[in-house]
């Protein structure tokens, strides 16, 4: 079993802001039941640009259920400015830290929001314009290239376990070492 | 809080009556059995006693029994010797949801320039009879196949399929560490030339298992070293858990009546209790076609990690084929094989049971299990709240 924080168990066990909100104001969706988690965000803004509510309902491991717990309490009351602010990892320290296999949990919290303030702003967000690189779940590398920057990733591990990308058949690995080796060129 | 213990298919509590028989061999009579001096001998005389055991519980002659350190390591012995046996041969048979001791020693065994069969399973788990006559060769080295599955307790047609690779001359291992102890294991009762087992799943403790190699089939050891077991096996005996195995065999044998009956009963009514109060759950695997002691069981829209969380703060321990709990990402390669949909897939849950559970216990687990699998239901975006009314 892993090793979860207490503020992981806790939010497991008692998650806050489970639910729809109906005539949401935006609505984030990432990932589906074949990858084995997911989770729909719902956020209603008010005309201030003020995060009132936010509510989810996810499918997944404690982790995933707890960073969503998480991530509502974190959103109420943010404008929308600082909501675009909150990173993956920002909801990992919330929680006292993610197994780091589990840093895919967060990483799916963080998207799911990008998605739900892309929709609140009617625009598309273009890492789906990518080239689809690992097949089993459905990830481009552009979402690659973006974890690896803003994460500092060094390992297809590491992707795997912020991503998931490449931890079904492994088809896709030396493709994603490639774009790990080019961030790190450029950087 | 009191544990519930239904993971047996993961290990098993070492039997009160086993650890006794163990424990004057640690610190008062700690002899090398390989010793000339009678202090030692007395030692070789237990492991004799031992192996006798060991060798009636499956039906095998004494001098047929290996020691070995788990089943992996008996699995690894029987591929690694029926290769070396036949070096001319470079194919193996094996099925696609054996245990990762032998699935991923054949992935390895493919990188060293060998071909293998993974002979598919059904919707059901049942083995694809057909495929498999179809797949021999006379290139084929070695059929191994399990004699039942650990994650869903699908009995495989051992002797069928021990009887076809015979016909063709092929040897044929089975490993048949979730079998034993459960169901009758008979090496009378089929050619088969080499058989796997493990101590820690039939009451004695971690560290030991064994490898019967038929009389008359050519054996070479994985395990180099000392003159110990008929030079089968180098390294001095594991000698209390060695006298531990013969004694779990032994109560192995009077348990396996029970197993099919208590058992059986508390798991059926484990399984039905929970098809009945639980809407869309499933039994992965064929209910007819079964271990006694097992039940993996898929609950829609859920996912095992969760479920396993919330009954282990109920004191419940069971099992997932979710990915989740393993650090894989994808559902066991058993589920998979036998194409689970994912709905399911991922929230699959294993009890497996022993003949100290009891019939409160199954009563506390079909309690505990249908609130928290609609707890985790309400909060699940693939599930359709209207179901809730049926």
């Amino acid at each position: 079993m892993w090793e979860y924080s207490e503020k992981v168990k806790e939010h497991f066990m008692n998650p806050r802001n489970v639910g729809e909100i109906e005539d949401a104001s935006a609505v984030g969706e990432k990932g589906s039941i074949s990858c084995g988690d997911a989770l729909k965000l719902y956020l209603q803004i008010n005309d201030d640009g003020i995060i009132e509510d936010a509510k989810f309902m996810t499918f997944g491991c404690a982790s995933a259920i707890a960073s969503s717990s998480a991530l509502t309490e974190m959103l109420k009351g943010l404008t929308l400015q600082e909501a675009e602010k909150i990173t993956n990892d920002d909801i990992a320290e919330y929680l006292g830290g993610l197994p780091k296999e589990k840093m895919h949990c967060s990483v799916m919290g963080r998207q799911a929001l990008e998605k739900a303030l892309a929709a609140y702003r009617g625009e598309d967000l273009p890492e789906k314009e990518g080239e689809v690189v690992c097949e089993c779940f459905d990830i481009t590398d552009r979402e690659i290239v973006k974890a690896v920057k803003e994460n500092n990733l060094e390992s297809t591990d590491d992707v795997t376990c912020f991503l998931k990308a490449g931890g079904g058949c492994g088809n896709c690995l030396e493709k994603i070492e490639d774009l790990i080796r080019t961030v790190k060129e450029k950087v | 809080m009191t544990t519930v213990y239904v993971d047996n298919n993961a290990t098993t509590r070492v039997a009160p009556e086993v650890l006794d028989e163990m424990l004057p061999y640690f610190s008062e009579y700690y002899g090398n059995p390989s010793s000339v001096h009678a202090f030692g001998g007395n030692v070789a005389k237990k492991i004799r006693e031992a192996r006798e055991k060991t060798a009636a519980l499956v039906g095998a002659s004494p001098e047929e029994i290996i020691f070995t350190s788990c089943g992996t390591e008996s699995d690894n012995a029987a591929v690694r010797s029926a290769l070396k046996s036949a070096p001319e041969k470079k194919h193996i048979i094996t099925s696609a949801v054996e245990h990762p001791a032998v699935l991923n020693l054949c992935t390895a065994l493919e990188k060293e320039g060998y071909r293998v069969t993974y002979v598919p399973v059904d919707t059901s788990g049942n083995f694809d009879f057909d495929y498999f006559t179809q797949s021999l060769s006379d290139d084929t080295a070695l059929v191994t196949v399990m004699w039942a599955n650990n994650e869903t307790g699908v009995v495989f047609p051992v002797k069928d399929i021990a009887e076809k690779a015979a016909e063709k001359g092929i040897p044929f291992h089975t490993d048949a560490v979730q079998a034993v102890g459960k169901i009758p294991v008979d090496v009378r009762e089929l050619p088969v030339n080499m058989l796997s087992l493990s101590g820690h799943k039939i009451h004695a403790p971690k560290g030991v298992g064994a490898l019967y190699v038929k009389k008359g089939t050519r054996f070479h050891p994985f395990v180099v070293g000392g003159h110990q077991e008929s030079g089968r096996r180098g390294g001095t005996e594991n000698v209390a858990s060695i006298i531990g195995l013969g004694k779990a065999s032994e109560l192995a044998v009077d348990h396996l009546p029970r197993v099919d009956t208590d058992v059986r009963h508390m798991r059926d009514y484990l399984e039905n209790t929970l098809l009945e109060t639980v809407s869309f759950s499933s039994i992965n695997g064929n209910r007819e076609r079964r271990l006694p002691n097992t039940v993996s069981i898929g609950f829609d829209a859920i996912e095992g990690e969760s479920i396993l969380m919330h009954i282990d703060y109920a004191g419940i321990c069971a099992s997932s084929g979710s990915a989740c709990t393993s650090g894989s990402l994808e559902p066991s390669h058993v589920l998979r094989a036998m194409e689970v949909p994912f709905k399911s897939a991922h929230g699959s849950i294993r009890f497996s049971l022993s003949v100290y559970n009891t019939m409160e216990e199954m009563k506390y687990i079909a309690e505990t299990l249908p609130p928290i699998i609609r707890k985790l239901r309400m909060m699940s975006p693939f599930w359709d709240r209207c179901n809730d009314k049926a």
